[in-house]
């Protein structure tokens, strides 16, 4: 077993919909498509942004291009112009979730 | 037919690099210039200028370069589609015509596409039974209909494939998809049957890849962002559709940025939901169904896209006056920053209640601490660092209460913590915030119709 960050084996993009973020990871390979196909559920998704994302986590699966997409709902303060988030939109979200360590 | 068409991406929102669009009918052939405009709060800015000048509620900045690229885009043959019309495509047709005419153009067909504002028309929309509720709480939109600011409907490729049929050269719409600015060429050029859905998806995720603009070129790229080459001049995608719906994206020789599978997958990610389920007005496009393949430099292939028939609605984006807001920055140095900057926000914070002043909420954020990532921001060595800024925000109902709020950041400088600054622009002023209402309609409720308008 060793840790690694996510960052090493994947990239991806944050957005926004609404009061609720989305954040793609895309796997630089293969292999890293498996490991984060077995290892990134919602759970953990949910369970690392703790105090950030208020709702519920669902997450979708892109094996085509290597990728999963997260919905993280009740996440962005309300959304749009009502939210008082310096990011409001998530955008950095992404890079958020690339701190995650794994055991692989 | 054409054995391939060239369908360049200018703008990926109102705001972007002015100069893009130029570049882009400049630095190669190109067939189509399709340029997304239209956030979903751009809808409400423009619906309030409109309401102060009946003139005004398109995006403005479109008429300059209008008038920068109109003498290349006739004498090459470049057509133009744009959703700049935002909720005034008329008066932004005319616009153009008008400076058309200054550049002594002799012809030009300018197609608008309208219908898509149901705000005016709402009460007959309601009275037949459609009730517009709010896709995320179910509440019907009576509970705001008298705070709204402006109501559209998303309409798809279709309307922009009539104007197109008609001779348009240029075409100026309200509220259209941006997938549907980038699909429409396609179907006409084609002559795609509307009702093959792995086309419509094909055109659709093309679309969507190049909406953002040079977000698919290299861009807010998180992967090996180091190595994207002359951001300076960053070149935006080109869509190199062929009729079989394969797509190749990429962009002019000589330009900045990088396309290759990493940048494309990243775009392709951005935004979505249930990936199997993009859902526009033209096809329920299969996002994992998509094959990506770099097949040479900066030369992506986009192919096998599947699609489903599309649903019997449009999505209809309500936004309503919702308050206001307002920021205020200080800035605190070394020694013990952000000791001093959450000082500062706590003085602050006992302030306000002290004035009895009412909010529906107040945020308080560290920036160069925990801005971005709140609670995952690691610990900080607070010797090491610099500067923090306290950037710190309200809302409420009611404006006064928000104005209160920004007399109450300048003094702060002289009665709390030292070492601060960065009190520049005055007082932050109250904004208007704006929410939005999204919500679905019977496609047969609602027609989009195109009109021609010919220089004079």
């Amino acid at each position: 077993m060793s840790k690694i960050q996510l960052r090493q084996i994947a990239h991806g993009r944050s957005g926004d919909k609404g009061d609720a973020a989305n954040i793609g990871i895309i796997a630089y390979d293969r292999k890293g498509y498996e490991i984060i196909e077995k290892h990134l559920t919602a759970e953990r998704v949910k369970k690392h942004f703790e105090g950030i994302c208020h709702g519920k986590v669902e997450r979708y699966e892109l094996p085509n291009i290597r990728a999963l997409n997260f919905i993280l709902h009740n996440t962005l303060g309300g959304g749009g112009t009502v939210s008082l988030k310096h990011d409001a939109q998530g955008k950095t979200l992404a890079a958020a979730l690339l701190r995650m360590e794994i055991e692989v | 037919m054409k054995e391939k068409i060239r369908i360049a991406s200018g703008q990926g929102f109102w705001g972007d690099l002015i100069d893009a669009p130029y570049h882009q009918v400049t630095k190669g052939d190109i067939d189509y210039l399709v340029m997304d405009y239209l956030a979903e709060v751009t809808m409400s800015i423009l619906q309030k200028q409109k309401n102060r000048n009946p003139n005004l509620g398109y995006a403005t900045d479109l008429i300059d370069l209008m008038k920068k690229i109109l003498p290349i885009t006739t004498k090459k043959g470049i057509k133009v589609i744009t959703n700049g019309g935002g909720v005034n495509p008329i008066a932004c047709a005319d616009a153009i015509l008008e400076a058309a005419m200054h550049l002594d153009i002799k012809k030009l067909d300018v197609a608008v596409v309208l219908g898509d504002d149901i705000k005016n028309c709402l009460d007959d929309i309601i009275q037949k039974g459609c009730e517009l509720k709010n896709m995320e709480t179910g509440e019907p939109i009576t509970l705001v209909k008298d705070k709204l600011l402006s109501a559209n409907v998303y309409f798809g490729a279709a309307p922009i494939v009539e104007a197109l049929k008609r001779g348009a050269d240029i075409v100026i719409t309200g509220r259209v998809t941006d997938t549907g600015l980038t699909l429409a060429p396609m179907i006409y050029e084609f002559g795609w049957d509307m009702n093959d859905y792995d086309l419509m998806a094909a055109g659709t995720v093309a679309g969507h890849i190049l909406e953002c603009g040079a977000q698919s070129t290299g861009g807010n790229f998180l992967g090996d962002w180091e190595s994207i080459e002359n951001f300076t001049e960053i070149g935006f995608p080109i869509a190199e559709a062929y009729p079989n719906g394969e797509v190749i994206i990429t962009k002019h020789e000589n330009t900045g940025g990088k396309v290759s599978f990493d940048t494309i997958a990243e775009q392709l990610v951005y935004e979505i939901g249930d990936p199997a389920q993009y859902i526009t007005p033209d096809c329920v496009a299969d996002f994992t169904s998509i094959k990506l393949e770099d097949v040479g430099k900066d030369r992506v292939k986009v192919y096998n896209v599947k699609g489903k028939q599309e649903t019997e609605f449009y999505k209809v984006s309500c936004s309503y006056s919702s308050g206001y807001s307002a920021t205020g920055t200080l800035t605190y140095s070394w020694p013990q920053a952000l000791t001093k900057a959450k000082k500062a926000d706590r003085i602050l914070r006992k302030r306000l209640e002290q004035l009895g002043l009412k909010f529906d909420e107040i945020r308080s954020e560290f920036v160069g601490y925990n801005a971005t990532h709140e609670n995952l921001a690691p610990e900080l060595d607070e010797d090491k660092i610099n500067e923090i800024v306290l950037r710190f925000s309200v809302r409420a109902k009611d404006r006064n209460t928000v104005n209160r709020f920004g007399q109450e950041i300048a003094p702060l400088i002289l009665t709390g913590p030292p070492s601060v600054t960065g009190f520049a622009g005055g007082r932050p002023k109250p904004k208007d915030v704006v929410a939005y209402w999204p919500a679905l309609i019977r496609k047969t409720m609602v027609e989009p119709k195109v009109k021609i308008l010919e220089l004079k």
